[in-house]
């Protein structure tokens, strides 16, 4: 880390379901205007971290801050407020609806208290999709079920990035795209960075990970075992460090030091 | 500021003629009802195509126009509705037993039985909405619930005998300007119900939650409640409709309404209303209701069995629906894959946040 401050961290966050441990005591941080990667592998308690983080579900212990302030998320809805948003691996689009009543949907913009400013709603969505450089939804009016992959994916981070005011998670963002639509999606993630959001990428693509990320979080058993700058990760690095055969967080938190031994060794 | 995005492999597909006919709705059922009209005209000009026999039509027409309009809102939250006529009677007898409880002329009583009316509706909309939003009860077995409730309790009510009255006649028979008020009144709710589903936030959340429920209450809409809002606006507009039917025939009608509800949703669905929600129309739904009325009214007129009415709507609805089905696959350019992989997000019973993976795997065959 560069010594400023992340924009949001979570500190010894533990979540729990019936017998399982998903979250042991998590760290996590992301700064502001940089891309960091949270990388681990199936069941390492990524999906938990990042709805503990977005306020889809309650920590059972630990605490989160933003900005270096303690904060409770107790609903999504709060954690948007604070300028957190979340893009879902299913994308929680509206097939039917047009890509602008999506960007808006919950948040409409209003003549007379109940009618939808929809010409508004609609100028605003071209606007920032053209500022985002998204230039492969050209209609913005047409059902999104009538989009590709590729463009469904792209609505979806932009409505994020249109509300997103410090930080935006990214579930596999590229998992079901083809090569080109994921150089798209990672450019649209460079731009978000530059804008000055904390962006945050869940994703199983090491290369990815090292094309757009500033910094990696690696994440096994529920805990942070590992953290890389892009310039120090290689691919082989981040493998060995989501099997558990390198560990560097006691730079970290020198406190969970036996216990990360024990995860190494499994 | 990166590489510059151009279409390529990522376009929509053609975005032709058939597209934007897709974005019309039932352009099909429209082209339908003027075949209609204009076989009848053809047949029967002298007798058809008059002034009087439109506006008998429209007075014939006008209770289950309001009543569907309410239909169409609960469709398109994919749900369905089929307590509407049971509460269309119960409709009838409250506000019969109100008014006549309350003196029985004037227009106060006569304000007071409709209101009645429409609020004994949004009690049994409001029963409906709790059951299927924070019970979970499936649709249909909550409103097949409140459907035998209500016919029940329209019973007790009346101890089984209809109650005639002649209070509300002028609303169900009167004319201004030689327009029945019957017709003005279900222009209005059409108005009313038009104006509140295409140009509100209210409208534009029924079909994001009809659209995929999960990403609408991501994004902060209270579906349970919003459907609530959905079911008891469905059982004011049946309450009312039971209303409007009192005033037009003068008196209650327990054994009647019973084909009502699948009448309403065989309307919605010729005007390409989607019984899997997300899509729908009020002015569909217009066409939709006329399209059997004026089939009623051409075949009397030809004299021919009245009988045959059953079968060749029942054609022609599921005729419409297919081929409406058909255009839309076609206009959205793709197979049935992005459509099951959507229905899925929908649907599906699962914790936010949850990755599907099937679906997103058959996507990327398709795409591939």
């Amino acid at each position: 880390m560069n010594g400023s401050t992340p924009v949001l961290e979570g500190r010894g966050l533990v979540r729990t379901y019936g017998t399982v441990q998903a979250l042991q005591g998590a760290d996590f941080a992301v700064e502001a205007g940089t891309v960091t990667a949270l990388i681990g592998d199936n069941g390492a308690g990524k999906s938990t971290l990042v709805k503990v983080l977005s306020g889809v579900e309650q920590p059972d212990d630990g605490m989160i801050l933003l900005d270096g302030q303690p904060v409770v998320f107790r609903t999504p809805m709060d954690a948007h407020r604070l300028g957190i948003e979340t893009v879902f691996q299913d994308l929680a689009l509206a097939p039917h609806l047009d890509a602008a009543a999506n960007a808006f949907l919950g948040r409409e913009l209003r003549r007379f208290g109940v009618f939808n400013a929809r010409r508004a709603m609609r100028r605003s969505t071209i606007k920032s999709f053209a500022d985002l450089g998204v230039t492969t939804v050209q209609d913005v009016s047409a059902p999104v079920m009538s989009l590709s992959g590729g463009q469904r994916q792209a609505v979806a981070i932009a409505r994020s990035a249109m509300w997103a005011k410090r930080v935006i998670f990214l579930d596999e963002p590229t998992a079901a795209l083809g090569v080109v639509q994921t150089r798209r999606v990672l450019d649209l993630i460079r731009q978000i960075r530059d804008r000055g959001l904390g962006v945050v990428l869940i994703t199983h693509t090491l290369p990815d990970v090292l094309d757009v990320a500033d910094r990696v979080e690696v994440l096994r058993f529920g805990r942070r075992t590992a953290t890389f700058d892009r310039d120090d990760a290689t691919v082989e690095l981040l493998v060995s460090a989501i099997t558990g055969v390198y560990s560097n967080v006691a730079v970290e938190a020198p406190t969970d030091v036996t216990e990360i031994d024990i995860a190494g060794g499994g | 500021m990166n590489s510059g995005h151009h279409d390529g492999d990522d376009s929509a597909g053609q975005r032709g003629l058939l597209k934007r006919l897709g974005s019309v709705t039932a352009v099909y059922t429209v082209a339908v009802f003027a075949a209609e009209v204009l076989f009848f005209s053809i047949r029967a000009s002298d007798r058809f195509l008059t002034t009087n026999n439109l506006i008998l039509t429209a007075q014939n027409v006008a209770v289950l126009t309001v009543v569907a309009c309410g239909a169409t809102f609960v469709l398109i939250t994919a749900g369905v509705d089929l307590s509407v006529g049971s509460v269309a009677i119960l409709g009838e007898v409250v506000a019969a037993k109100t008014i006549i409880n309350a003196g029985g002329s004037g227009w106060f009583d006569a304000a007071l039985g409709i209101a009645a009316g429409i609020g004994v509706g949004v009690l049994v909309g409001v029963i409906n909405g709790v059951g299927i939003a924070y019970l979970k009860v499936p649709p249909l077995i909550v409103t097949l619930g409140t459907m035998l409730a209500g016919v029940s309790a329209a019973q007790i009510i009346t101890d089984g005998v209809n109650v005639p009255n002649r209070t509300l006649s002028r609303i169900g028979n009167g004319r201004v300007g030689g327009i029945p008020y019957i017709v003005l009144v279900g222009l209005g709710v059409v108005a009313v119900a038009g104006v509140l589903l295409h140009f509100t936030v209210f409208g534009r959340h029924t079909y994001a939650v009809g659209s995929n429920a999960d990403a609408a209450r991501r994004v902060g809409i209270n579906v349970p409640g919003h459907l609530v809002k959905v079911y008891a606006l469905a059982g004011a507009l049946s309450g009312f409709g039971g209303v409007l039917s009192l005033a037009r025939f003068n008196t209650t009608s327990i054994g009647g309404h019973q084909s009502d509800p699948l009448e309403a949703i065989a309307a919605a669905a010729l005007g390409g209303t989607s019984v899997f929600g997300g899509v729908g129309s009020i002015a569909g739904t217009v066409v939709g209701v006329w399209i059997p009325g004026v089939l009623r009214n051409g075949i009397i007129i030809l004299g021919v069995q009245p009988y045959w009415q059953g079968i060749i709507i029942g054609l022609v609805l599921v005729a419409t629906v297919w081929f409406d089905q058909y255009r839309r696959r076609v206009a959205a350019g793709t197979g049935g894959l992005r459509r099951t992989r959507f229905r899925s997000t929908r649907t599906a019973d699962r914790p936010a946040h949850q990755p599907i993976h099937p679906p997103t795997t058959t996507n990327q065959e398709g795409e591939s």
